[in-house]
């Protein structure tokens, strides 16, 4: 175009200060100007608040992000029922895969708008977005995300609403030992850093129960060598850390080698997706966190669930509920920025549905319980509290 | 490394390994084939594959309604696998005519169109992932909501046939000590079966012999009178066929799939033809069945989330000490 380097150089710095400009101009000032602090006046709330979902929308672990959404789109429309403002709940869609936390974490964080997460829902992503969430400030809450390691990372914005597998493992650990029975047990586990976090702290604590363990990949289909091992170890047991998609793989490769025995999974498992092993499914027993939909503490909300979508709450729908109540709580009472917002929840106490909701330092609920369920007549039916 | 565990369960775990490896063979023939011709790794095979497992899926979910048995069952299989046949060779089809032929008739060089498969693998991947979508686009996703729903997760078949252990007279056929399942050996059974027919198709038929003569000398089989474009369209056509059947047989074992099955199994499959000598047809039987035995070994020995890398480390040494593969020689040299 031009013909001496003169009029390139000048092209250049002209682009260039073009850019530099730019990105000064579009730093946010932090919080807007109209509203300002405490307009609880009358009792509205913040306004032009966002709280967003982060977890999977869709791919091959959906059916665990389903009711978690659903549980937060009905927190926030009963809030928008009598509100002044209202809150709008956004989606980030993760697939649970921890290789797309990080930039989708980014991009949330950048959004100032948002106040509140809900999610992330899987330990994997947890462990990938939870350093961007700390870095700026966006208090999270994770109605389903049960490795314990996450509470250590020392991130001032992490926070669960449900009992981690500090407690679920243990409780799987002596179901098997006390109401199953389970003397030779397999552990199993698919490497993903909730399957194998939990898997571990099961192994731990069941000891010299255990004859043998193996470790699978998440996308496998063709189980032939662990099964394979689990028949020549003569486990009477096998418990499995990860999610519904293989589980209901491995469960009916299992039955095909001829394992009569228990196939006990967790709060991973417990999805619909399960029951497609079909026959083979039948006696597994699932542990979760999670509080069963027909306990008489939920069964307002269940109600109120079934009449907006149509179906009983799902996993963790009920956790997701009242981790979004609570950035709804702080929205109420006129909160409208990062900082403010994670002070308020770091002083919470109060009932929710599913248990009594106050976090200690590290994020962790001061209550928490473990259900155990059991696969029969092709459905998920609870079975009490672990105790 | 647990020998005793591999030496224990040496029988279960290498006929365990035959069948899956009789899958990864067929699924192999179809890159084998079209390598052989074209010079052309054909990624989107595993597509083809993929979408045979959806066609045996549907035929079944459309075809059973509770229990079958007997001649039902026979009758439904048989359409299950003709469906799953049919549907492969089909997309096969339609992937030479749009992804290669306006290439290779332009002469571009192979890596474009290697670029174009790579795509191709994906639009028909994700077509499928998107299928509730593309459905509802058309305004038939009630018709089919059974059908297309649950589009990126695994999909199961209705459970028609019961893997069994196999008895002749109360007796259980039983090799080295484990007792035979009844879909081991169909699979393993079924894919010797398919592929000596498609072998000896290749080495006997007048066509075959045009496959053969197209992947010594192109030029030289035009002139003979070699329809080149007829000949390109067979080979694709047979290695749909093959991963059609392939794709049944996965449906017999496995019984689930979903729109991204075929990524890993392709690139097993592609292994194995790699492994047994690409471009040759008995190769790719050899390589397939020698992975899978050789991934449930490594299973064993190992651990199982060895299986993959044991596959891999098993490729680079044989082709360390035998690059052309176990087989080595290539389509075009196979003898009259």
């Amino acid at each position: 175009m031009f013909r001496s380097t003169k009029s390139w150089r000048v092209v250049a710095a002209g682009a260039a200060s073009v850019l530099v400009l730019s990105a000064c101009g579009s730093t946010d000032d932090g919080g807007d100007d109209d509203g300002g602090d405490g307009g609880s006046a009358g009792g509205s709330g913040a306004c032009d608040q966002v709280l967003a979902f982060f977890g999977p929308e869709t791919g091959p672990a959906a059916g665990l992000g389903a009711p978690i959404i659903n549980g937060a789109q009905l927190a926030v429309d009963e809030y928008n029922a009598d509100a002044e403002c209202d809150v709008e709940l956004k989606k980030f869609d993760s697939q649970g895969s921890p290789d797309q936390a990080p930039s989708l974490a980014t991009e949330a964080a950048g959004d100032e708008t948002i106040v509140g997460i809900v999610g992330p829902a899987f330990s994997g992503e947890s462990a990938a977005a939870g350093p961007i969430f700390a870095e700026a400030g966006l208090p999270t809450i994770s109605p389903s995300a049960t490795n314990p390691t996450l509470a250590d990372n020392g991130w001032d914005t992490f926070h669960r609403a449900l009992g981690n597998d500090a407690t679920q493992g243990p409780a799987a650990a002596k179901y098997i030992s006390e109401t199953i029975g389970g003397k030779a047990v397999f552990v199993l586990d698919d490497a993903s850093e909730y399957g194998a976090g939990l898997a571990g702290i099961v192994e731990e604590d069941l000891g010299d129960a255990v004859v043998e363990t193996d470790t699978i990949q998440v996308g496998d289909t063709d189980f032939s060598a662990t099964v394979t091992k689990v028949t020549a170890s003569k486990a009477d047991t096998v418990f499995f850390g990860g999610y519904y998609a293989e589980a209901a793989l491995i469960v009916s490769q299992l039955r095909d080698g001829g394992f009569e025995g228990t196939f006990v999974v967790a709060d991973g498992v417990k999805d619909p997706g399960f029951l497609e092993a079909g026959e083979a499914a039948e006696g597994s027993v699932i542990t979760c966190p999670c509080i069963p939909a027909d306990d008489p503490a939920v069964a307002e909300f269940a109600a109120a669930y079934e009449a907006e979508f149509g179906e009983a709450p799902g996993t963790y729908a009920a956790e997701a509920y009242d981790a979004t109540n609570i950035f709804l709580d702080g929205i109420g009472e006129g909160i409208d920025n990062r900082e403010d917002m994670l002070a308020f929840i770091n002083e919470y106490d109060e009932q929710g549905v599913t248990k009594q909701l106050k976090f200690d330092e590290t994020g962790e609920p001061a209550d928490v319980h473990v259900y155990a369920y059991t696969v029969t007549g092709g459905e998920i039916v609870p079975e009490g509290e672990i105790s | 490394m647990n020998f005793e565990f591999l030496f224990d369960n040496f029988a279960q775990l290498t006929i365990t390994g035959l069948a899956f490896g009789a899958i990864y063979a067929l699924i192999a023939l179809g890159y084998t084939m079209v390598y052989g011709v074209l010079q052309l790794i054909n990624f989107a095979h595993s597509e083809v594959f993929m979408y045979g497992t959806f066609a045996t899926l549907w035929t079944v979910m459309a075809l059973t309604s509770g229990d079958v048995g007997g001649v039902k069952l026979i009758s439904v299989l048989i359409a299950a696998l003709l469906a799953s046949m049919a549907v492969s060779a089909v997309i096969a089809l339609i992937l030479e005519r749009v992804a290669y032929r306006p290439l290779i008739k332009k002469n571009a060089p192979r890596l474009v169109a290697l670029i174009s498969a790579i795509g191709a693998s994906f639009v028909l991947a994700e077509l499928m992932g998107l299928r509730d979508r593309v459905t509802a686009w058309v305004g038939l996703d009630d018709n089919f909501d059974e059908y297309v729903s649950g589009a990126r997760i695994n999909r199961s078949m209705p459970p028609i046939v019961d893997n069994v252990p196999i008895t002749v007279f109360g007796w259980d056929v039983s090799i080295g000590g484990y007792t035979l399942k009844s879909v081991d050996v169909i699979v393993i059974v079924s894919a010797i079966l398919m592929m000596v027919a498609l072998d000896q198709f290749v080495r006997r038929s007048r066509l075959g012999r045009g496959i053969r003569a197209t992947a010594q000398d192109p030029e030289t089989a035009a002139l003979m009178g070699v329809n080149p474009t007829r000949t390109v369209q067979l080979t694709f056509l047979l290695g749909g066929l093959a991963a059609g059947a392939a794709a049944f047989l996965y449906m017999l074992k496995i019984e689930t799939t979903r729109y991204d099955v075929g990524f890993l199994l392709g690139v097993k499959a592609f292994t194995a033809a790699v492994l047994g000598g690409i471009g040759n047809l008995r190769g790719a039987l050899v390589g397939g069945l020698v992975l899978g035995v050789a991934e449930n070994w490594g299973a064993a020995l190992f651990g199982t989330e060895w299986r993959h890398v044991v596959a891999f480390v098993v490729l680079v040494i044989v082709l360390l000490f035998r690059p052309t593969g176990i087989l080595g020689e290539s389509l075009g040299k196979a003898r009259a």
